[in-house]
C-alpha cells in the first residue's frame, strides 16, 4: 500500500541505481511559414539534455523564461513526443517505456490551479477520471478518491462533491496533487506548481508536499523560475538555460558557490533584503538569445562576462567539477584552453 | 520551518455543508427566472401541445372540402378563423398543419446536430490530416447558400416529407459540423484535456469524460438558432412546391394553395404565415435566453 | 501578407472544383429521364438516340463530367431543354435582375440595421437596447415571402400604391431606372430587406457593444476626444466584423431569392430555378446553380480577403 512508511534514502551521490536517468533528450519544434508552409527553421526548445533522478530526492530546475523547462517537464511525462533521447526508469522493465506505463509511475502537477481542472466536473470526478481510465471500478475509484483527498488535507465530504470554481487556490492546487497521487505514482513532476499562489498559501503548500514526500516515499522533479523556492525544497539543483543543463549540483553547493557565470549571474540577481546592500549594475543583461538561432559554441557567451574566443568556437559539455557537482563551461574545465582554466578546479572559476 | 495545520483555512461551517451547483443546474434556474423565455416557451408548448393532440384539439376535419364554404370570413361561426380556398376549416387546418411544420422544424436540426456535431468534434480533437479531410468536405457543401442548396437537393428529389426531411438536414450539417470543429479545438487546447492525457487515458475517454460536456453548450446554442430557420425553410419548400404535398395541411403549402385568394380574402390568405412568424421568433427568442443563461461564468 | 492571399486564393481553387463536383453530381442523381421532357410522344427510339447523343447523356458520367467542366469554363453552359437557347443567355439577364434586388435589399437592410444596431450598441443593457433587439429577432423570424404577401396586400390590393407583381411594363430589357420601373422594385426589395437587416442589427449591436467596453475608449475618454471622434474610432474597430457580414447578406441574398422571386414573379435567377425544376430543364438547372454558387464562393472570398486586410490579427491557419 502506498502509506506505508519508506526508509529515508542514504546521500544523494551514493553509488545507487538512478530512478529516473534521461539521456540526450532533445525537442525541435518546426517552424512553418511561407507559401506552402514549409518548414523555415525550428525552435530548440530542448537540445540535448541528460541528468539523473535519485529515489528520494527533490530535484530542482530552474532557468528563466523560455529555456525548455516547462517542454522538459512535458517531454518527462511524454505529453510531448521526445525527437531523441533515451528515458531508463527504473523497474519500469524496459528503457524508453511506453507512455502508458510511464504514466504509471511518473505523474504532474501543473501550474494554473484552476484552468487544470475541469469546470464542468466535480472534484471526485475530476479526480476519478484518471483512476476510471486506467481501469478502476466506479467504487474503488470513489474509495481511491476520498483517500487521497485526506491525504492532502482536503475533507472529503466538505470537497469532494464541489466544483473547482469554489474553491480558492490553494485548496484546488491541494486537488491537482490529490489528481497527481491517486494513481500511486513514485515520481512527481511539479512545474511551477506554487508559482501561482499567494506567498503564505505557497508556504502552506510547499510544507505539505515535503510531507506527503516522507509519508509515500516519492520523488520530486521540482520546476521553477523561482530560486528561493527550489533552495527550500530541493536537494539537487539542475540550472538550464536555452535549451541546455549547463549545471547541476547539491542545493548547498550550488546557491553558495556557484560554478558557471549564468548560474552566478542569476543567483545574484537576487536582491537582498537588507536595503544597505544595494545592487547598482543588474548582474545578468539583456534578454536570452532566440533558441531559433542560438549563438555558436557556448549559448551563453553573449551575456558571459568571461567570455573568450575558444566559447564561441566549441560548445562546452558538461563536466565534473566535484563530487556531484557538474557544470558545462570552459572557464571551469582544465585544459580546456580557457585563460581561467588553466589553474586547478578547486578554486572558483 | 514547522507544519502549519491546514484545518485553519478549511474551517468547516458549523451545520450542514451548501448543496453544489452544476453548471446546467445554474443555466436551468437562470432560463426560469427570465419572462421573456418563459413567455415563449409557454406559448411553443402551446403550440406543440395543439399539434400533437390535434385529433382532439381540432374542431373541424381539416381535410373535409366543402366547395360552397369557400374562402369564409375571419371570424364566421362555424368556422372560427375562416376556411380556404377548398372550404376546408382553416382553424383546423393551422392546427393540423403545425404538426408538419413543427416537425420539420426540430428534425432536421436535430438530426443535423447528431450528424454534424460527431463529425466536427472527431474533426476537432483528431486534428492534422483527418481534420483537414473532413472539414474540406464540409466546406464544399458549405459554400453554397442554404436555401439553394435545400431547394437544389429538393428539386433534385423530389417533393414529399422524407425527401424535404433529407434536404434540409444536408443543408444544417455543415454548419454544425464548422461550430462543432472550432469549438473542439479551442476545449483541445485547454489545460485541464492536457492534464486529462498526462494520467494516461486515451482520446475516446476524453473525448466522452471532457470534451463534451464542454462543447454541448455552444453547440446547442447554436442548433436552437437553427430551428427557426429550418421551419421557414422548410414551409418556403412546401410553398415551392417541393415539399408537403396536398392535401396535407402544413404552413407553407397553405400560404401557396391561398396564395390565389389574396385579393378576395386577404386575412385567410395571411394566417398561416403568422403562425410561422410566431413559432420562429418564440424559438429564436428562447435561443438567446439560452445564450445569455449559458454566457455568464458561473 | 501576399502570401497570406495567394494561399487563400489558391484554396479557393479546390473548393470550387469540389462545388461544381456537386452541382454536376446533383443533377445527375435525380430519378427520371432528362429527356423526357422534351421528348414528344411516340418518339422513335432513333429520334431519342440522336437527342441524347445531343445533349451527352450517352457517355459515362466521369466523361460527361470532364465534358461539362471544359465547356463551363469556356462560358458554354449548353442550350436550355426547354426554350432551345444558350443557356447563358438566359441566366445571364436573371442574374443581373437577382442582383439588382439583392443589392437593393442589401442597402435597405444595411441603412435600417445599421441605424438599429447602432441605437442599441450604444445604449446596450437598457431598455431601448431590448426593444430594439426584439426588432431584430423578429426581422430574423419573419417567412420573408409571406411578408411579401402581406405587403402585396396592403399596399397593392387595398391602397393601390405600388405594383404587386413583375418587373414593370417594359420588362427586364427595358427596365429604366425611374420611379415607373423602380416602383416594382420596392416591395421585393424590402421583404427580402428583413432578414438581413435584423441580422446586421445584431451585429452592429453587438460588435459596438464589444468596442465600447474596451479599455482604450476610457483612455479616449480621459484623454478628452470629443463623443464625435470617438465614434470614428468605434466605427473603424466595428467595420471589418460589419463589412464581413454584409457581404456574407449579400452572398445569401443572390442564391436564396427565390421565395420572395416566386411572390413577386421577378425573373431572377429564383425564378429561373423554379422554373426549371418544374419543366426538368437540366442544363439551366445546373448552369444557374452553379453560377449562384460560385458567385457565393467568390463573395466569401473577397470578404475574407478585405478582413484580413483590415485586421492584422485575423490570421487563419
Amino acid at each position: 500500500m502506498l502509506t506505508k512508511l519508506r526508509p529515508m534514502p542514504a546521500q544523494p551521490d551514493a553509488i545507487v541505481q538512478p530512478l529516473l536517468r534521461v539521456d540526450g533528450l532533445r525537442k525541435h519544434f518546426p517552424i512553418r511559414g511561407g507559401l506552402l508552409g514549409r518548414v523555415q527553421g525550428h525552435v530548440k526548445a530542448v537540445d540535448g539534455v541528460s541528468f539523473e533522478v535519485h529515489d528520494g530526492e527533490t530535484l530542482g530546475i530552474v532557468g528563466e523564461s523560455g529555456c525548455g523547462k516547462s517542454t522538459l517537464a512535458r517531454l518527462l511525462i511524454r505529453l510531448i513526443e521526445p525527437d531523441s533521447g533515451n528515458f531508463v526508469l527504473e523497474g519500469s522493465g524496459s528503457d524508453n517505456p511506453s507512455a502508458r506505463a510511464l504514466r504509471r509511475r511518473v505523474q504532474m502537477v501543473f501550474q494554473d490551479s484552476y484552468a487544470t481542472l475541469n469546470p464542468r466536473l466535480t472534484i471526485e470526478d475530476s479526480i476519478a477520471f484518471g483512476l476510471k481510465a486506467n481501469g478502476s471500478g466506479r467504487t474503488e475509484a470513489k474509495r481511491r478518491v476520498h483517500e487521497v483527498l485526506d491525504m492532502v488535507g482536503l475533507l472529503p465530504a466538505m470537497f469532494a462533491e464541489r466544483y473547482p470554481h469554489e474553491l480558492s487556490g490553494g485548496q484546488r492546487q491541494r486537488v491537482n496533487i490529490a489528481r497527481a497521487l491517486a494513481l500511486g505514482p513514485r515520481l512527481l513532476i511539479l512545474d511551477e506548481a506554487v508559482s501561482a499562489l499567494d506567498k503564505s498559501v505557497e508556504a502552506q503548500v510547499l510544507n505539505q508536499l515535503q510531507g506527503l514526500k516522507r509519508r509515500l516515499g516519492l520523488t520530486y522533479i521540482f520546476i521553477s523560475h523561482d530560486l528561493n523556492v527550489v533552495q527550500y525544497v530541493s536537494d539537487r539543483v539542475l540550472v538550464m538555460y536555452l535549451g541546455k543543463a549547463i549545471e547541476v549540483g547539491p542545493v548547498g553547493r550550488i546557491y553558495e558557490a556557484p560554478l558557471h557565470p549564468y548560474t552566478r549571474g542569476l543567483l545574484s540577481s537576487r536582491l537582498p533584503m537588507d536595503p544597505r546592500r544595494r545592487v547598482s549594475i543588474a548582474p545578468l543583461s539583456g534578454d536570452p538569445p532566440n533558441p531559433i538561432d542560438p549563438p555558436s559554441g557556448c549559448r551563453f557567451r553573449t551575456r558571459c562576462p568571461i567570455a573568450e574566443t575558444l566559447c564561441a568556437e566549441r560548445e562546452p559539455q558538461l563536466a565534473r567539477a566535484a563530487d556531484g557537482h557538474v557544470v558545462a563551461c570552459h572557464a571551469c574545465q582544465p585544459g580546456s584552453g580557457h585563460s581561467l582554466a588553466r589553474v586547478k578546479e578547486a578554486a572558483p572559476c | 520551518m514547522a507544519n502549519l495545520s491546514f484545518d485553519v483555512l478549511d474551517a468547516a461551517p458549523t451545520g450542514r455543508r451548501p448543496r453544489s451547483r452544476s453548471f446546467w443546474h445554474a443555466v436551468g434556474r437562470r432560463l426560469a427566472r427570465d419572462p421573456m423565455t418563459l413567455t415563449c416557451a409557454a406559448i411553443l408548448s402551446l403550440i406543440l401541445f395543439a399539434a400533437i393532440f390535434a385529433p382532439f384539439v381540432a374542431p373541424l376535419d381539416p381535410y373535409r372540402t366543402n366547395i360552397t364554404h369557400r374562402l369564409l370570413a375571419v371570424g364566421d361561426r362555424h368556422y372560427w378563423l375562416g376556411t380556404d380556398e377548398l372550404g376546408r376549416d382553416l382553424l383546423s387546418r393551422l392546427i393540423y398543419g403545425g404538426r408538419m411544420s413543427l416537425f420539420m422544424g426540430f428534425v432536421p436540426v436535430f438530426l443535423a446536430t447528431v450528424i454534424g456535431a460527431a463529425l466536427g468534434i472527431v474533426a476537432g480533437y483528431a486534428g492534422g490530416a483527418l481534420n483537414m479531410a473532413i472539414m474540406r468536405l464540409i466546406d464544399v457543401f458549405y459554400a453554397f447558400p442554404s436555401v439553394l442548396l435545400a431547394v437544389a437537393i429538393s428539386g433534385v428529389l423530389g417533393a414529399g416529407l422524407v425527401n424535404s426531411l433529407v434536404s434540409l438536414t444536408l443543408v444544417f450539417v455543415p454548419p454544425l459540423a464548422r461550430v462543432a470543429e472550432s469549438v473542439t479545438t479551442q476545449i483541445r487546447s485547454q489545460d485541464y484535456v492536457e492534464a486529462a492525457r498526462a494520467t494516461g487515458a486515451t482520446g475516446w475517454r476524453i473525448v466522452i469524460g471532457h470534451v463534451l460536456s464542454n462543447v454541448a453548450g455552444p453547440i446547442l446554442i447554436y442548433a436552437s438558432s437553427l430551428i427557426s430557420v429550418s421551419i421557414i425553410i422548410a414551409s418556403g419548400l412546401s410553398f415551392l412546391g417541393l415539399g408537403v404535398v396536398p392535401p396535407e395541411a402544413e404552413w407553407g403549402l397553405m400560404l401557396n394553395t391561398l396564395r390565389q385568394s389574396i385579393y378576395i380574402a386577404p386575412l385567410n390568405a395571411v394566417l398561416p404565415g403568422i403562425m410561422i412568424f410566431i413559432t420562429s421568433m418564440c424559438s429564436n427568442l428562447i435561443s438567446d435566453g439560452l445564450r445569455s443563461a449559458m454566457d455568464v461564468k458561473v | 501578407m501576399l502570401t497570406y492571399f495567394l494561399r487563400r486564393v489558391l484554396y479557393t481553387i479546390p473548393i470550387a472544383i469540389g462545388v461544381s463536383l456537386v452541382c454536376f453530381a446533383l443533377i445527375h442523381l435525380a430519378p427520371g429521364d432528362p429527356l423526357s421532357a422534351v421528348m414528344p410522344e411516340g418518339a422513335s427510339s432513333e429520334t431519342i438516340a440522336s437527342l441524347r447523343s445531343f445533349y451527352g447523356f450517352d457517355r459515362p458520367l466521369a466523361i460527361q463530367y470532364l465534358t461539362w467542366l471544359t465547356h463551363v469554363v469556356t462560358g458554354d453552359f449548353g442550350y436550355s431543354i426547354m426554350t432551345r437557347r444558350a443557356v447563358l443567355g438566359e441566366i445571364g439577364p436573371a442574374v443581373f435582375n437577382s442582383l439588382m434586388l439583392g443589392v437593393a435589399a442589401v442597402l435597405i437592410g444595411f441603412t435600417v440595421g445599421l441605424l438599429l444596431g447602432l441605437i442599441a450598441g450604444y445604449a446596450a443593457g437598457s431598455a431601448r437596447d431590448r426593444v430594439v433587439t426584439s426588432l431584430a429577432v423578429a426581422g430574423v423570424s419573419v417567412p420573408h415571402y409571406w411578408l411579401g404577401m402581406v405587403l402585396i396586400v396592403i399596399f397593392a390590393v387595398n391602397l393601390g400604391v405600388l405594383p404587386a407583381t413583375g418587373m414593370g411594363a417594359g420588362g427586364s430589357t427595358n427596365f429604366a431606372f425611374d420611379w415607373e420601373s423602380l416602383k416594382y422594385l420596392v416591395l421585393p426589395a424590402i421583404s427580402l430587406s428583413v432578414i438581413p437587416a435584423g441580422i446586421i442589427a445584431r451585429t452592429v449591436r453587438g460588435t459596438v457593444a464589444e468596442v465600447l467596453k474596451q479599455d482604450f475608449i476610457q483612455t479616449l475618454y480621459a484623454k478628452g476626444l470629443s463623443p464625435r471622434r470617438i465614434c470614428l474610432h468605434v466605427a473603424k474597430n466595428a467595420a471589418p466584423t460589419v463589412l464581413a457580414i454584409i457581404g456574407l447578406q449579400l452572398a445569401q441574398l443572390l442564391g436564396g431569392s427565390i421565395l420572395v422571386e416566386t411572390v413577386f414573379s421577378w425573373p431572377g435567377t429564383g425564378f429561373l430555378l423554379n422554373t426549371a425544376i418544374f419543366t426538368r430543364d437540366l442544363p439551366v438547372l445546373q448552369g444557374t446553380i452553379l453560377v449562384l454558387a460560385m458567385f457565393f464562393v467568390f463573395i466569401n472570398l473577397i470578404v475574407d480577403l478585405i478582413q484580413s486586410a483590415f485586421d492584422p490579427r485575423i490570421k487563419r491557419n
